[in-house]
C-alpha cells in the first residue's frame, strides 16, 4: 500500500470564520469572543474554533456532532475544499493550507479520496465510469483504470452492475459506488462526510460492516463524519465530539462512554447501547482468593454483550477475564455485567474497574 | 405652465444635428472600414453559398433521404420520421422546394454559427458574475430591439445580401443559446462539482466531464430555441435580400396575395415543426440515463 510511511493527519489551532472580513476577527476569537457575540457585533459566523486533532495513520477517526456543529466544515479543511481562516492542516507532514493550486490538485488526486453524504455520483456515467473517475482525472490509461475499478466494484459487492446508471440503483448501492470510487484512488486518506447518514438503518449497519472489513486489509487513515453516536462508537478507533465549532471531547469509544466530558456528551451517551461498547475490563473486579472462576475465560477487550452471551450459556458463577498471554486479570459475573448495561455512569462494578480500563 | 402640458424636449435644431452627427459618424466608419469588414466575413459567405448550393442542387430524393436519416438518427421515432416525410413531400408538391431548401441551408448555417459563438460565451458567463452582469443587458437589447432596426446598420456596413442577413439572424437568434448555456452550467449540482474538485479535477476536466454533460439538456433547449428564433427572423431578413421562403411572403404582403402568403407561411411552420420535434427528441434521448429510476 502507498501508505507505508504515511504520517497521519495533524490539525493544529484551526480556526474558520465565515464572513467578508474573517481574518480580522481571529485574534478576537482567540481572546475569548464568543460565537454569538461575533455574529451579533460583526455579522460573521464562527465555523471552527481552535481545533487540535491528531489522527494517527491507519486509524478510523470519527468526528461526531449534531448539525451545525461544524463537522462537515472540518472535514473539508483536510482536502481544502474550504480554506481555513487560521491554523495548520498537516497531512503526512505537509501543510495543506500552504499549497498552491497545482500542488493542491496533485494532493487531492493522490493523497485523499472522499465519500459524500449525497453520493455525488455523475448521473450521466454508469457505475464503471463513475468508479474510475478519480483514475481518469489522474491520467491513468483507460485499460488499467478499468481493471482497478472492476476490482473495487467487485469488492464492494456491485459485480454485474457496472453498466447501470446511478439512478437505477438504491441509495445503499449508490453509496457503494461512492466508496468504490474513493477506494479506486488508493489514496492514504479516506474522507467520509456523513457517508451513511442518508441510508436506512439496516443498510447503514451493512455498510459499516463493509467499511470495517475493508479497513482490516487497506489500513487507511479514515476520517468519518457522523451525527450518530452508535455509528461513531462502532467505527471509531478515535472519536472527537464537536459542538458549536469546538472539540469538547476526544478519546476512544470507552473514554466517551465511561467518562463523558460534560453533560452534553453524557446526554448523548445515555441513549447508547452500552453493552456493545463497554468492555469487560471496565466491569471486572480483580481476581481474589475465594473467588473461584468456573473454568470459562473471556479475552480482554470483549464487549459486555458478547461476554454475557458467553456466560449465559454456561453455569452460574464468576468468569475469568484473561489478557492475550492467558493470564487472568480479573473476574466478572452476570450480575456485574447486567449492572453495567443499565447504569448510566461508571462501570457496573467498581471505581477500580474504570481505572483498569484506562490503563489498558 | 407650458412645460407642464408639453414635454420640454430638445429643440429641433439640436436634435437634427445630433442625429446627423451620429449618422455621419457611422457613415464615415462604414466608408473607412466597410471593405475590411466585408473581407472579414467573406469565408462565411463562401460557406453560405456552398451550403445553399448543396441544398438546392442535390436531387430532391437524396436531400429527402438525408433529412429523414438525420431525423431517425436523432429521434429514433418512426412517428417523427413519417411526419418529416409527409411535410417535405407536401412542400415539394406545392412547388416550394427550392425556397425551402434555401431557408433550411440558411437556418443550418445560422444555428451552427450561433452554437459556435454562443456556447463559449455562455461558458465564460457562467464563470464570472461580473461578465454575466455585462452580457445580460446586451442580450436583452438584442432580443427586444425591433429586428428591423438593426437591419439598418448591417445593411449600411455590408450592403444587401446573404451575409448581412445571416448576421441579423444570428444577432436575433443567439441570446437563448448564450442564456441557456450559462443557466445550464450554473444549475449543475454543487455536490457533484464538489466531488469533482475533491478528486482533483482541473477546471477543463470539470467542464468536460461534469458541467457540459450535466448542462446538456438545458443547452439542447437553447439550441431548439435558437432554431425557432432563426426561423422567425429569416422571413424578416428577406427584406435585405435573404432568399428563401421569406421572399414570397414579402411579395404576398406587398401585393395582397393571400394564398401565396399562407402557403409559404405554412411551409415555414412545417420545417419549424420538423426542426423542433427532431431536436427535442434528440435532447430527450441524450438524458436517457435520467429516466430509468430505481423503483
Amino acid at each position: 500500500m502507498a501508505d507505508q510511511h504515511f504520517d497521519g493527519i495533524k490539525i493544529r489551532n484551526l480556526y474558520k470564520i465565515f464572513g467578508s472580513n474573517a481574518a480580522a476577527h481571529v485574534e478576537a476569537v482567540r481572546n475569548g469572543l464568543s460565537k454569538a457575540e461575533l455574529n451579533e457585533k460583526f455579522g460573521h459566523v464562527l465555523g471552527l474554533k481552535d481545533i487540535n486533532i491528531e489522527m494517527p495513520s491507519g486509524c478510523i477517526q470519527v468526528i461526531m456532532g449534531l448539525s451545525g456543529s461544524g463537522k462537515s466544515t472540518l472535514i473539508r479543511h483536510i482536502n481544502r475544499l474550504i480554506d481555513p481562516t487560521a491554523g495548520e492542516v498537516l497531512v503526512n507532514g505537509v501543510d495543506v493550507v500552504k499549497m498552491n493550486e497545482l500542488e493542491l490538485r496533485e494532493f487531492r488526486r493522490h493523497q485523499t479520496a472522499m465519500v459524500f453524504q449525497k453520493f455525488a455520483l455523475l448521473p450521466h456515467r454508469n457505475v464503471l465510469d463513475n468508479t474510475l473517475y478519480g483514475l481518469e482525472v489522474q491520467g491513468v490509461e483507460r485499460a488499467k483504470a478499468v481493471d482497478v475499478a472492476m476490482r473495487w466494484i467487485e469488492r464492494v459487492g456491485l459485480k454485474g452492475f457496472e453498466s447501470r446508471y446511478p439512478n437505477q440503483l438504491s441509495g445503499g448501492m449508490q453509496q457503494r459506488v461512492g466508496l468504490a470510487r474513493a477506494l479506486a484512488n488508493d489514496a492514504p486518506v479516506l474522507l467520509m462526510d456523513e457517508a451513511y447518514s442518508a441510508l436506512d438503518p439496516l443498510i447503514r449497519m451493512d455498510m459499516q460492516t463493509v467499511l470495517l472489513d475493508l479497513q482490516k486489509e487497506i489500513r487507511k487513515t479514515i476520517v468519518f463524519i457522523t451525527h450518530d453516536l452508535d455509528e461513531a462508537l462502532r467505527l471509531g478507533d478515535q472519536i472527537a465530539i464537536l459542538r458549536d465549532g469546538e472539540v469538547i471531547q476526544q478519546g476512544t469509544s470507552q473514554d466517551i462512554v465511561l467518562r463523558p466530558a460534560d453533560d452534553y456528551v453524557a446526554n448523548f451517551v445515555k441513549e447508547v447501547n452500552r453493552g456493545r461498547v463497554v468492555q469487560v475490563e471496565a466491569v471486572m473486579v480483580p481476581p481474589r482468593a475465594g473467588l473461584s472462576p468456573n473454568g470459562k475465560t473471556i479475552p480482554a477487550g470483549t464487549t459486555i454483550e458478547d461476554a454475557m452471551r458467553v456466560i449465559a450459556k454456561g453455569p452460574d458463577g464468576d468468569v475469568a477475564v484473561v489478557d492475550p498471554s492467558g493470564k487472568a486479570i480479573g473476574v466478572v459475573n452476570l450480575r456485574q455485567l447486567a449492572g453495567a448495561m443499565v447504569n448510566s455512569h461508571g462501570g457496573g462494578g467498581s471505581q477500580n474497574g474504570a481505572s483498569v480500563a484506562s490503563a489498558s | 405652465m407650458e412645460w407642464f402640458y408639453e414635454f420640454p424636449n430638445m429643440d429641433d435644431d439640436s436634435l437634427r444635428n445630433l442625429k446627423k452627427a451620429i449618422d455621419e459618424g457611422f457613415r464615415t466608419f462604414t466608408r473607412a472600414y466597410g471593405d475590411t469588414i466585408e473581407g472579414f466575413f467573406s469565408p462565411l459567405q463562401h460557406f453560405l453559398i456552398a451550403a445553399e448550393r448543396f441544398m438546392t442542387q442535390t436531387p430532391w430524393p437524396i436531400i429527402t433521404l438525408i433529412i429523414l436519416a438525420i431525423a431517425w438518427g436523432a429521434s429514433r421515432s418512426w412517428k417523427i420520421v413519417t411526419s418529416c416525410l409527409v411535410t417535405l413531400l407536401a412542400i415539394g408538391y406545392f412547388d416550394m422546394w427550392d425556397d425551402t431548401m434555401r431557408t433550411i441551408s440558411m437556418i443550418f448555417v445560422c444555428t451552427l454559427l450561433s452554437i459556435a459563438i454562443g456556447i463559449p460565451i455562455g461558458i465564460l458567463m457562467s464563470r464570472s458574475d461580473r461578465l454575466q452582469r455585462l452580457v445580460n443587458p446586451a442580450l436583452d437589447v438584442m432580443q427586444t430591439m425591433p429586428s428591423f432596426v438593426y437591419l439598418i446598420p448591417v445593411v449600411m456596413l455590408l450592403g444587401i445580401g446573404k451575409v448581412p442577413g445571416l448576421i441579423a439572424v444570428v444577432i436575433y437568434a443567439i441570446p437563448p443559446m448564450i442564456r441557456l448555456t450559462n443557466l445550464g452550467i450554473r444549475l449543475v449540482d454543487k455536490d457533484v462539482l464538489e466531488a469533482a474538485d475533491a478528486f482533483g479535477s482541473s477546471s477543463w476536466q470539470k467542464l468536460k466531464n461534469v458541467q457540459m454533460p450535466l448542462a446538456l439538456p438545458t443547452i439542447m433547449a437553447g439550441i431548439n430555441q435558437t432554431i425557432m428564433m432563426a426561423l422567425a427572423m429569416v422571413v424578416i431578413a428577406s427584406m435585405i435580400g435573404v432568399q428563401g421562403l421569406g421572399q414570397p411572403v414579402l411579395k404576398a404582403i406587398a401585393n395582397q396575395y393571400f394564398t401565396l402568403g399562407i402557403f409559404n407561411g405554412l411551409a415555414i411552420v412545417g420545417i419549424a415543426i420538423i426542426f423542433d420535434r427532431v431536436s427535442q427528441a434528440y435532447g430527450k434521448r441524450l438524458q436517457n440515463h435520467r429516466e430509468v429510476v430505481h423503483g
